[in-house]
């Protein structure tokens, strides 16, 4: 029986760490050759490691969401009996790979970067020389030990970074001596270094969550910013005493980025290029929404989110196929009129607005689409929507009435000619039968590129999905 | 879903360039005016286990460099037809320059397919004959190769080995991103104007690590031959039929004297542009799905099934064949020696120098003053 340990490699040209993302094996697991086990994400990319030896898991080192350093063993492997295929020479673990913080030099005297081997500034292993000093001249190359290379301290290359020469306010230059015996009062590392630090995954996660790194306090080693730091940010509570706002600062700056930056880049390319018009229907849906009821009492239907924006979807689906023209793209040689719906649906994210769409939604049934609105929703909360999701629309829809609003005056999405605004649906009394009844009533706005859609065009389609959502039994027979 | 996307897939297909296609992504055998092939029925099966081997043999240094057996790894993964089909229209005096992923050629040219793992381990240069293989080292800097390759097609015309069935091609392989740069495009200019016996093999696999096409030109690739004033033609790269026949004829072309010509072998890198990239981050998933449904190998598998070329046992056969050759390439790759330190001095000049041979003796000799060094 033999176990082997599996170091963490280095994946991609000089890197120091990874995380790990995701197990895909468990401790006890029988595991082939090559078999995928466990997913890794470095500051390049995030890759698969698959199983350098066949046999079972003896343990897992790490749990999920670790940074590791490469060269660290991850996984332990009993390959039985050491008959594997595989001859047990294990790479010559060069302890030269493990980890730091970038700039930091660590104490082989590399500087860990970002990316690639950074500079070596102390030959720190050599082997002690055979007989007197250094050679005869004669035959050892000239310069013979290092002569070139200083051997630099770690201290000394790390020290500056660190404004070591700070004044501290009270204390009088001139008879601050070299070797103060007092200790220089302890500021906020971060606050006086011009650089901020962070490990690669963290700097990604800040990305990624559109958190400014430069605008909080570390908590971590040497005042380095921490994935909690990052959280904190996001969550609103900082984890370390952050930078605070001064009781009575009057305004407070957000930098623009991230996804409001994309958002306000679209919206005024959209508003000030596509003449918007926008037109607003009220209408009682009370007959719709008891439809939904019926269907969620049948069987098959049992476990589908249900929701008044299934109708809605639905209703602008077959609108559509009435009016093609809604779902159309101005170019300034053509109008593009697709023959396909790639139905976008605005959601409200912890990240900022996101528009997924759902693709050929014109040849999905009813029930495809509802899975499909209940993923596109579930996704894009997560955060996880990819990118491909979210090109592509044609048209959408902007569900305003989950906010609790009635209407509004929707903007474009840049490429398409219409979008529809779909407000709360309240109890209001309403004329039915010739009397006042309390009903399910809802507004409409229906934003429409004016370039491509005249106000007739518009005011049909408006009609069209106001009508189906009144009646859906109707209008389907009418129109399905 | 895949209603969806067999749709789009449907429509990227109607969409695709205008390209000399053999065999269709559904292994239906189509006729061109202009190319055919001759292969016997043990030749197409050969070319299928070209294919499989290759792509076996990929993945598994693929896997190697994750295990931290290897430094890098530029797979080839999704070009294989590209590079047999050309690889094999190669004849035995033509010679080849390669850049860092033609792992195809190189198995296609007969070299030890240890070769370039020892170069990406790091423990040698690329050590094979180039003059012996008739296949260049791997150059890792982008086109650098397609400028030793016309020079060296500009010797062969020289020395008069250009005229006839037995004349001698050249080929360079570059890809997408290297048109843009100045060496191929000097390389393009000597080669025309001295009609140098030479094609140019571009692998169009859309990305420049992570630059699309459409960073690199305006016009199809294989158009801007026409300024450099010899022919370009443009291949279904995932067609091994196809690039066997255009190449061949190019490379004839050229042999008898008659010029450069450039192909574009449009095809699609499935992978990572090299085991240090992420693709994830600048492609979408779809257009991946969309070339998936291009598969080089699947297709040939496609066309000698319905032939009866093929049957399940022979698919399974190569299959247990391309994998005991992986499992082979392991273990040796896992056994390579260390390089000596003295090694980096042997192929500096092949007749030696006395400056390099004074420095590699000084160099002996430093390092036999540690303790327990071995002369």
């Amino acid at each position: 029986m033999s176990v082997k340990d599996f170091p963490l490699p280095d994946l991609g040209e000089g890197l120091t760490e990874g995380e790990i993302l995701k197990w895909l094996v468990a401790e006890g697991d029988v595991i082939e050759l090559n078999q995928p086990i466990v997913e890794v994400e470095t500051a390049k990319a995030a890759v698969e490691i698959p199983a350098k030896w066949a046999g079972r898991v003896a343990k897992i080192h790490y749990p999920e969401g670790t940074v590791v350093n490469v060269g660290d063993p991850i996984i332990s492997i009993d390959t039985g009996g050491g008959s594997g295929t595989v001859a047990a020479t294990e790479p010559a673990a060069n302890a030269e790979g493990e980890g730091g913080l970038i700039g930091e030099v660590k104490a082989d005297g590399r500087t860990a970067v970002l990316v690639g081997y950074g500079p070596k500034t102390v030959t720190a292993k050599r082997r002690a020389r055979t007989g007197a000093p250094a050679g005869p001249a004669g035959t050892a190359p000239s310069g013979t030990a290092p002569a070139g290379v200083k051997p630099a301290s770690a201290e000394q290359a790390t020290g500056a970074a660190f404004g070591s020469g700070a004044v501290v306010p009270g204390t009088p230059v001139a008879s601050a001596p070299a070797a103060a015996s007092t200790p220089v009062a302890a500021a906020p590392v971060a606050a006086s270094s011009g650089s901020v630090l962070a490990k690669p995954p963290v700097r990604k996660m800040a990305r990624d969550l559109g958190v400014d790194l430069s605008t909080l306090v570390g908590s971590g080693p040497q005042g380095s910013i921490t994935r909690d730091d990052v959280q904190a940010a996001v969550n609103g509570v900082s984890a370390a005493p952050a930078v605070t706002v001064a009781r009575g600062e009057r305004e407070t700056r957000i930098p623009v980025k991230g996804v409001r930056k994309l958002t306000a880049a679209n919206m005024v390319a959209s508003a000030f290029s596509a003449p918007h018009v926008t037109e607003f229907l009220t209408v009682d849906i009370t007959r719709g929404m008891k439809a939904l009821d019926r269907l969620r009492e049948q069987r098959d239907w049992r476990d589908v989110r249900v929701s008044p924006l299934l109708l809605v979807a639905k209703a602008v689906l077959l609108g559509i196929k009435r009016y093609p023209m809604i779902n159309s793209s101005w170019t300034d040689e053509d109008i593009i009129v697709k023959n396909y719906v790639n139905l976008g649906v605005a959601a409200a994210t912890d990240r900022g607005l996101i528009v997924p769409n759902i693709k050929d939604a014109e040849t999905l049934s009813l029930r495809e689409l509802a899975d499909g609105m209940t993923d596109l929703v579930t996704v894009a909360k997560s955060g996880k929507t990819p990118p491909a999701a979210m090109t592509g629309g044609t048209f959408t829809i902007t569900n305003v009435g989950v906010f609790g609003v009635d209407t509004g005056t929707p903007i474009l999405p840049p490429g398409e000619a219409a979008i529809l605004a779909f407000g709360a649906v309240r109890e209001q009394p309403w004329v039915h039968k010739g009397k006042i009844k309390a009903r399910q009533v809802t507004t409409l706005g229906l934003s429409f590129d004016h370039r491509i859609i005249d106000g007739e065009l518009g005011s049909k389609f408006l009609r069209d999905v106001g009508a189906f959502l009144t009646d859906p039994e109707a209008a389907l027979l009418a129109w399905g | 879903m895949t209603r969806a996307s067999s749709k789009r897939a449907a429509a990227a297909q109607a969409a695709e360039p205008d390209f000399v296609q053999l065999l269709t992504p559904d292994g239906q055998r189509v006729t061109h005016p202009e190319y055919s092939v001759d292969f016997s029925d043990e030749e197409l099966r050969g070319l299928y286990r070209d294919l499989v081997t290759v792509r076996k043999l990929d993945a598994e240094a693929t896997a190697l460099q994750r295990q931290g057996e290897l430094g890098i790894w530029a797979s080839l993964l999704g070009q294989e037809a590209a590079q047999v089909g050309s690889g094999r229209a190669l004849r035995e005096q033509d010679m080849a320059f390669p850049t860092y992923r033609e792992h195809g050629v190189l198995y296609c040219r007969g070299i030890d397919p240890i070769m370039p793992l020892g170069l990406f381990r790091g423990v040698d240069q690329g050590g094979w004959d180039p003059i012996a293989n008739k296949f260049g080292i791997y150059t890792i800097v982008i086109g650098a190769q397609t400028l030793h390759a016309t020079g060296y097609a500009m010797g062969v015309a020289k020395d008069g080995k250009v005229g006839g069935d037995e004349g001698e091609s050249v080929i360079a392989y570059f890809g997408d991103g290297a048109t843009s740069q100045g060496d191929v495009n000097e390389a393009f200019i000597f080669a025309s104007v001295y009609n140098a016996p030479i094609v140019f093999f571009c692998q169009n696999n859309q990305y420049a690590i992570s630059e699309p096409l459409t960073r690199q030109t305006r016009v199809p690739l294989y158009q801007r031959a026409s300024g450099f004033g010899f022919p370009g033609i443009r291949v279904d790269g995932n067609d091994v039929l196809a690039t066997f026949a255009v190449t061949r004829a190019a490379l004839d072309n050229a042999r008898h004297g008659n010029g450069p010509t450039l192909i574009e072998a449009y095809t699609y890198r499935m992978g990572a542009h090299t085991t240090s990239d992420d693709p994830t981050r600048y492609r979408v998933a779809s257009e991946v799905e969309e070339w998936q449904a291009k598969d080089p190998i699947l297709r040939l598998r496609k066309y000698l099934e319905s032939t009866g070329l093929i049957d399940e046992a022979f698919v399974t056969e190569v299959d247990a064949y391309a994998r005991e050759e992986a499992v082979k390439l392991r273990e040796r790759v896992l056994t390579l020696p260390d390089p000596e330190p003295g090694e980096m001095f042997k192929h500096v000049y092949p007749n030696g120098s006395p400056e390099v041979d004074q420095q590699a003796a000084e160099f002996a000799a430093y390092h036999a003053s540690f303790e327990g060094a071995h002369s």
